[in-house]
């Protein structure tokens, strides 16, 4: 059984604002049946864009139903321009959390919304706008725009996260590739928005040694011991980083090769340029 | 939460009877020795451990010495696919069903990985083979067959008797994983022609941790866990004393109540499909109603949602289990159930009961008038109303 949260239960239990409203001012769906969950939501609004009343139905697991009445709860009494700012991480801060397997009822609710926004407006949704989504995940309807979007606003770094945020590539699989692809074009735009670490900033020698173990730790050990390898990290001499290296690796012919065409650069990508790499015979 | 219990996910494991418990007692106590040990502590406890052998091969109409202890099903099934791939080395085709159980289906899709040929046997509507295609798809090249005794999702019991004897036709060996069929339908090793089966206990009210593997006097075998001389070399590990003893008499009280099957549970089961069949708004039943386990039914309510039921289910103290994507972990849907076709806005709202003889008639009553007010209420905030049920059918 899955983790849910007292707020999770409670929604799922008691959910608020569930129903139909005669003559709503605006309807969103969002979902589709073969994935498992769809929902439906109704919206009154008056003349001053105030949402007045708002009603959902859901087919779906208890997530999807708690992420709709809080979706309801927090939509309510709030202007359209207002409302229009709530993200699926609002829902799920909201509930409490969510596990992560879950998240992409959040982003069910978050979707309903924006289409009833864009059912109110008539507007719904833009040519030009729709022109520039591309279907990136056939077995679920994912298209790259809402791939990119959830990336960035719950900071995603795997795969394997966007699949239980949007379900994206938990099908097939075949749109992994493409997945990756979107993950790495907003972690680059979030890096070029960064200010780049001035060319041969100075480190401190306490930070580069930090830095040059976390890079073994992290980049460098877990390739060499699939291959039954080690690496032990003897000295750092200015930038001369003096290391040994054992278990298979040790008698490999082609350990020159790795420390420079795999680990000298991984230490020159991770920490700094300046960087060079020199082995000792254990 | 409310006082009532009823345990309804029987194929998901079952509760430990009472006998079976207190056999096992005195083995965490006094009756501490191993089994191998040339001293007294050793010989008193072997008896024991002997006539556990004999039990479990009585349920299953086999010789003692046919018994090897495992740790569990899935230890079982590694075993027995691995163990004979290994004594067949020259071979690389194998042949399994698409509704296997992951301790089956996932080994076979790595060895296909490996080298291995493969052939998944598609099942009909109603989660049959097709013996036909089966008979195709053998050739001097198949090694091993693994066709399960009977569906854990949905209770379809396979026709064990033709399987195993096409497979051996062919000169194939055939391993059958038995862990839902064990104590619910006969199983006669005397006239079924089955080389391998796996059995678990947890299965059959005996505790989690224990399995057996049966294998076939002559059948040539390479041990997956290697190590000591236990279970006549065929699974090395000092053996798990008192679960043996406990899986033992699980055995034995399975078969004593082997008929009870018939005349309570299937009874219960019965009327468990029946009134949710003729009073739910929208509900139709997965797998053959022909052949399937006495205990199992598999129940779709179109339209609304699996985790959903469950969870209002466990509200009311009603455990069951469900084949929706949302219950999994995954984003998949029961393998099992899109193998045989059934659409997807029914797979979701699928929901599996299964009975032991602890149920009742009061349970099963219970059962029936929560679920059928679970299937209203979430009718009721589904937006796919009766409107579109009727459009559709």
């Amino acid at each position: 059984m899955w983790d849910y949260s007292k707020k999770v239960k409670d929604h799922f239990l008691h959910p608020r604002n569930a129903g139909q409203i005669e003559n709503p001012d605006a309807v969103g769906e969002a979902g589709s049946l073969a994935c498992g969950d769809q929902m439906k939501l109704m919206l009154k609004i008056d003349e001053n864009e105030v949402i007045t009343d708002a009603k959902f139905q859901t087919f779906g697991c208890g997530s999807a139903v708690a992420s709709a009445s809080a979706l309801t709860e927090m939509i309510m009494g709030k202007k359209l321009d207002e409302a229009a700012h709530i993200t699926n991480k609002d829902i799920v801060d909201y509930l409490g959390g969510l596990p992560v397997e879950k998240m992409h009822c959040s982003v069910m609710g978050h979707e309903a919304l924006e289409s009833a926004l864009h059912n109110f407006r008539g507007t719904s949704p833009e040519p030009a706008e729709e022109a520039k989504k591309h279907i990136v995940c056939e077995c679920f309807g994912v298209t790259d725009d809402e791939i990119l979007r959830i990336v960035q606003e719950n900071s995603l770094t795997t795969i394997e996260d966007v699949t239980h945020y949007t379900k994206a590539g938990g099908g097939c699989m075949s749109c992994h590739d493409k997945i990756k692809g979107l993950i790495e074009q907003v972690v680059g735009e979030e890096k070029a928005q960064q200010p780049p670490r001035p060319a041969g900033a100075k480190l401190t020698n306490i930070q580069k040694m930090k830095l040059i173990e976390e890079t073994f730790e992290k980049e460098i050990r877990p390739m060499l011991k699939a291959d039954g390898g080690d690496i032990e990290l003897i000295d750092i001499d200015g930038n001369k980083v003096i290391v040994s290296l054992r278990g298979m690796c040790s008698s490999c012919t082609s350990s020159t090769f790795t420390l420079k065409k795999y680990i000298e650069p991984k230490l020159k990508e991770f920490v700094s340029e300046d960087l060079f790499i020199e082995e000792v015979k254990p | 939460m409310n006082t009532k219990n009823v345990y309804a996910d029987n194929n998901a494991t079952t509760m430990v009877a009472p006998e079976v418990k207190e056999t096992m007692e005195p083995f965490f106590t006094n009756l501490y020795g191993n089994p191998s040990s040339m001293h007294v502590f050793g010989g008193q406890v072997k008896k024991f451990v002997d006539r556990a052998r004999e039990q479990i091969a009585a349920l299953i109409h086999a010789d003692p010495a046919e018994i090897v202890f495992t740790s569990c099903g899935t230890e079982s099934d590694n075993a027995a696919i691995r163990g004979i791939l290994a004594a067949h080395p020259e071979k690389k085709h194998i042949i399994t069903s698409r509704v296997e159980h992951p301790a089956v289906k996932n080994v076979f899709q790595f060895l296909e990985k490996n080298g291995y040929r493969l052939t998944e046997l598609s099942v009909d509507r109603l989660g049959r083979i097709d013996l036909d295609e089966l008979r195709e798809k053998l050739d001097n090249d198949t090694a091993l067959v693994s066709i399960m005794w009977a569906n854990n999702e949905t209770g379809v019991v396979f026709p064990m008797q033709e399987i195993a004897e096409l497979v051996k036709s062919k000169g194939a060996v055939f391993h059958t994983d038995a862990v839902q069929a064990a104590g619910k339908v006969s199983i006669d090793m005397n006239t079924t022609p089955v080389d391998l089966l796996s059995l678990s206990g947890h299965k059959l009210h005996a505790p989690k941790g224990i399995g057996i593997l049966y294998i076939r006097k002559g059948t040539h075998f390479v041990p997956f866990i290697m190590g000591g001389h236990q279970e006549g070399g065929r699974r090395a590990g000092t053996e798990n004393v008192p679960y043996i003893v406990g899986l033992g008499k699980a055995c034995e009280l399975a078969l004593d109540h082997l008929e009870e099957n018939k005349s309570h549970i299937k009874v219960l089961r019965d009327k468990l499909e029946k009134e949710l069949l003729q009073k739910a708004v929208d509900a139709s039943v997965n797998g053959d109603p022909e052949n399937r386990l006495p205990n199992t039914t598999n129940i779709s309510f179109k339209y609304i949602e699996g985790e959903s039921i469950l969870m209002l289910l466990s509200e009311a103290g009603i455990a069951a289990s469900s084949g929706s994507a949302c219950t999994s972990g995954s984003l998949e849907p029961s393998h099992v159930l899109r193998a045989m076709g059934v659409p997807f806005t029914r797979v979701h709202g699928s929901v599996r009961f299964s009975l032991s003889r602890y149920n009742t008639d009061e349970e099963v009553s219970y059962i029936i008038e929560n679920m059928l007010a679970i299937e209203k209420t979430l009718r009721e905030i589904s937006p796919f109303g009766r409107d579109e049920l009727h459009a559709e059918q």
